[in-house]
């Protein structure tokens, strides 16, 4: 923007400001101002070790502003996402719609793929295939050196997270500026998102104020969100101007028209596309879906439930290259086929990365996705991790309840928390689960099948036990009594009363007024 | 690289597709219970979504168009309602025109192809932007849509020929968004910080 | 009608009121109800930690001790949930299949098979939170859950709506989890324990008196946080209050 432009302030419209916004990703409550507070950063990677999850997550429910600004936002998402399900009459059907369609697709994958290819290059688009993180990168890198292109402006994109092509670009003289904000902010803090959806959610509005009074030079006592937005705009559009080439990701692509859909909050996929010359699209080859009338179904389900929001404010398609320009799109496969190819896990190829199993979780609202250690986290990133690197994700799945909510708020009905269950089973099964765990197991399935055993291994009532059975505990880490207390141990199990009161056979006392036998418990 | 991987992804998927039993379903309009009043439906969700309209009450919206631009600087027209002016300061976007030159304007003035009553989404393809830019590198963005032009829901938008004809077409819904610091809504975090529409029929 | 009474380990073990008041309940209905002396566990501790081979011996003798009766009930949905959806490490013989079908969570046997319509002896004159158990609510959807678009129902506020002088209050969060989680309660115990501790508080400041659920486990739980943060509501199995029991 030239100095000589009225400038209008960022949340205000020209007839002037606006109410308390709520639409696109904007919370429906009022976030109460809270920080500053160191902020609580992932686990710790150690080469050959599987993620402590666990401890990453104690750390970020040590930090207690972070934890309630990052429950509290992410729960309202969920809300928002319900009020706009109760708005849509035909919304169960339109899950079900979405789901068939991507089992159909998925199962043509092959066939699909050759006429989205056709169709692309038909429209002029130059396509090119990525077996894994590394092609996709070079390919990228390539097509930047040939043209003599250097600044690459990008919006965002989970797939270049999981390929780690920032630091691939950064090492090959490419420069990258991300241009979402949650994005942006994550890359001046040199942090991988945490969310697919809202990258930097785990931040609070302190932590940014911190990072762009680092790398931007903003006043960092001003942490104000309009004013951070506003100094991110201003920052970030020069280098949008003067850049060689733009980058995106896909959200899906259509294989009958050969377009690639690009969905945005802040119009930077429009921008990254448009203002240079050269377009490149990075897309994973699960994208796809057949025809256009199949979008409709992912486009009204998409933001809803992802940000609680109608459609986002940018619903883009690129068809082709504009005039003069070029285009191209990389369909990369880094993994997808493997799990095409596993019989209890390929539906999770249906995955449209809305992050509403994430919103929803409450094991994610409370250890941050940071706390994962992974691209994918939450209830998708535990059933996805582990195709990319079984030991290093082992301990993923196990940090859920199994609730089933993740499950429910899904799109297209990826049956997630069963998943997290058959990834428990083949982690058991392939010696991913730690030793004393599987011995705990053993020693518990050992006793709980035999009667006489699992009698002995009860508290009794004038025992100095008054602990958990042995099944439970039975081990060097009697956790249970850190946050809450034991429960009272009874005078005697159900199992001596009944033999007490009825007999072994039963037969004692059956069939009279039961108040009779408990002490007046009935009336 | 490229032509060798394309065949090792192929033959992967065709080795490990899965053989199951899933037809393509259909996808029903879902219209039964469209809003009588598109225009009164498009009005309220664009409004919903952040975006504004732009009233031309007693005046022809050709006038209220002319009086909402007027002063605001650099603009630049994409429609013939409003062709180029150096006296106004309007200047008529044509496709010789580079992205990056439309950074300056304060506010641009395009029309859309048809609008969407179920989300306030217009829709925006190349040929009605002249230059891509025009919809998101100016601070400001006027829409001009015909109101016979406006579909129920999605179902219907994608139906349209549009997407089968652009290169590039867009569905904005109110102005560029982010919720990205503590879910604080901001307009304009890099796109347009307002959009308004103005209901104005295509001659 | 014989039915086979099915006392979760951690209910023989710490809430044997709950297996009375769920026996003496059944006994109301004029039912044959035995309780087979043989049983342990429904083998959830092994399975929910992927350990379905460690877990096979305890669904066999699951199936062993309960094949011979026309239902199978428990005060519990996470057991049942395991027996109905998850007991796939044994052989699905007939008699697995059948045990697997016949075995029912007490509010559903109670809604959906005996079809009870009063509770005369009922009454429970106080302020009371409802808790459905994860597995009872999205594995065996005993009330409609909040992220479906779907008719609303609860077959255990259906049944506690009987009780004379039972004032049910809502609590912020009704469908979230409590943290539980089977062994997650003791191999993530940060993330579970503070689960407990939000849901305890969420309880509180609806004004409940009370908080019932039909599965012990999640009361348990929920109660040993509630105690931790010095919490005034009490927690009662579903089971006690159907019974008669007032306080």
């Amino acid at each position: 923007m030239s100095a000589a432009t009225p400038q209008t302030p960022a949340g205000k419209s020209p007839e002037g400001a606006p109410e308390h916004l709520t639409h696109a990703a904007g919370a429906s409550v009022t976030m109460p101002p809270r920080g500053p507070e160191e902020q609580p950063r992932g686990p710790v990677i150690r080469p050959g070790r599987p993620v402590d999850q666990s401890e990453a997550a104690k750390r970020f429910m040590a930090a207690p502003q972070h934890l309630a600004m990052h429950d509290q936002r992410l729960w309202d998402l969920r809300q928002k996402r319900d009020r706009q399900m109760h708005g849509i009459e035909e919304w169960e059907e339109l899950r079900q719609l979405a789901s068939d369609i991507k089992m159909h697709t998925l199962t043509h994958l092959d066939q699909y793929l050759e006429k989205f290819e056709r169709n692309a290059l038909a429209n002029g688009v130059k396509v090119h295939w990525a077996k894994d993180a590394g092609e996709h990168n070079a390919i990228v890198v390539d097509i930047m050196r040939a043209r003599g292109a250097k600044r690459l402006i990008k919006s965002k994109s989970m797939l270049t997270e999981e390929c780690g092509f920032r630091e691939y670009a950064a090492e090959h003289g490419v420069e990258v500026i991300e241009t979402d904000l949650g994005e942006r902010i994550q890359q001046l803090d040199d942090e991988a998102p945490s969310h697919v959806v809202v990258p930097s959610v785990h931040k609070l509005r302190t932590d940014v104020a911190a990072v762009f009074a680092r790398t931007l030079g903003t006043d960092p006592d001003n942490a104000d969100a309009g004013y951070l937005a506003e100094q991110q705009r201003e920052t970030t559009r020069p280098l949008i101007l003067s850049a060689d080439a733009g980058m995106t990701g896909c959200n899906f692509a259509v294989a009958e028209t050969g377009s690639v859909v690009v969905c945005t909050n802040e119009g930077n996929a429009d921008l990254s596309a448009n203002t240079t010359g050269l377009h490149i699209v990075s897309m994973g080859i699960e994208k796809l879906i057949p025809k256009l009338e199949n979008l409709a179904v992912f486009v009204r389900l998409l933001s809803r439930s992802a940000l609680g929001s109608p459609i986002t404010q940018y619903t883009s398609h690129f068809r082709g290259p504009r005039m003069g320009g070029e285009m191209h799109i990389v369909l990369v496969d880094n993994g997808r086929t493997d799990r095409l190819g596993m019989e209890q896990f390929w539906t999770s190829l249906k995955c449209i990365r809305c992050g509403a199993c994430m919103n929803t979780c409450p094991v994610f609202r409370r250890s941050g996705g940071l706390s994962y250690g992974a691209t994918y986290a939450g209830p998708i990133g535990l059933i996805i991790d582990p195709t990319f690197n079984r030991h290093k994700y082992s301990t993923l799945p196990f940090a859920s309840t199994m609730n089933g909510s993740c499950t429910n708020v899904c799109p297209v009905k990826i049956n997630i928390h069963e998943q997290i269950a058959g990834w428990r089973k083949v982690l058991s099964e392939n010696h991913e689960i730690p030793a004393f765990k599987k011995n705990m197991m053993k020693a518990a399935g050992a006793i709980l099948s035999s009667p006489r055993l699992y009698r002995a291994s009860l508290p009794l009532a004038d025992s100095a036990l008054r602990h958990l059975p042995r099944f439970i505990i039975y081990n060097r880490m009697n956790t249970w009594t850190r946050g809450r207390e034991m429960p009272h141990t009874p005078r005697e199990t159900f199992h001596q009363w009944y033999k007490r009161e009825r007999g072994k056979d039963g037969k004692k006392g059956k069939g009279s007024n039961p108040s009779a036998k408990t002490g007046g418990d009935a009336s | 690289m490229s032509a060798s991987s394309r065949e090792a992804i192929f033959a992967a998927i065709r080795a490990n597709r899965p053989k199951v039993e899933a037809p393509l379903p259909v996808v029903p309009l879902f219209d039964a219970n469209a809003p009588a009043d598109l225009v009164a439906a498009f009005k309220k969700m664009a409004e919903t979504m952040g975006g504004k309209i732009l009233e031309h009450g007693e005046d022809s919206p050709i006038a209220a168009l002319r009086t909402a631009v007027a002063g605001r600087g650099v603009i630049a027209s994409a429609v013939k309602e409003l062709p180029g002016d150096d006296a106004q300061g309007v200047r008529a976007i044509t496709p010789d025109m580079l992205p990056t030159s439309l950074a300056d304007v304060e506010v641009s003035v395009v029309r859309a192809a048809f609008g969407v009553a179920e989300t306030g989404s217009v829709c925006l393809p190349d040929s009605r932007l002249i230059v891509n830019t025009a919809g998101f590198l100016a601070q400001h963005l006027i829409v001009l849509l015909d109101p016979t032009q406006i579909v129920a829901n999605l179902h219907h938008a994608y139906r349209r020929p549009e997407w089968r004809q652009h290169a590039y077409a867009v569905f904005q819904t109110g102005p560029s968004a982010t919720a990205d610091i503590e879910g604080v809504l901001i307009h304009g975090a890099q796109g347009v910080r307002s959009l308004r529409v103005l209901f104005c029929p295509e001659t | 009608m014989r039915v086979g009474l099915f006392v979760p380990c951690y209910v023989d073990a710490f809430h044997p009121e709950v297996g009375q008041a769920t026996l003496e309940l059944l006994e109301r209905f004029g039912l044959d109800v035995d309780y087979p002396f043989d049983q342990t566990c429904c083998g959830q501790p092994m399975t929910n930690t992927g350990c379905h081979e460690e877990s096979r011996a305890t669904e066999e003798l699951f199936v062993k001790n309960f094949s011979e009766y026309d239902y199978i009930v428990a005060p519990s949905g996470s057991c049942v949930n395991q027996v109905r959806r998850n007991f796939t490490a044994l052989e699905q013989t007939e008699e697995v299949t059948a045990v697997r079908a016949k075995t029912f969570e007490l509010v559903e046997f109670l809604h959906d098979i005996l079809k009870v319509d009063a509770f005369p002896w009922a009454e429970f004159p106080h302020k009371v939170a409802l808790h459905n158990n994860c597995n009872a609510l999205r594995g065996l959807s005993i009330a409609s859950m909040s992220e479906l678009r779907n008719e609303r129902f609860s077959k255990p506020k259906d049944l506690l709506g009987k009780v004379r002088g039972l004032e049910f209050v809502d609590i912020a969060r009704p469908d979230e989890c409590c943290g539980f989680g089977g062994t997650f309660s003791v191999f993530e115990e940060g993330i579970s324990s503070r689960m407990g501790q939000d849901k305890a508080r969420d309880q509180a400041r609806s004004g409940a008196d009370y908080v019932t659920s039909s599965d012990s486990s999640c009361l348990m739980h929920q109660e040993g946080c509630a105690r931790r943060l010095q919490l005034g509501q009490k927690y009662i199995h579903i089971s006690q209050i159907l019974n008669g029991s007032r306080a």
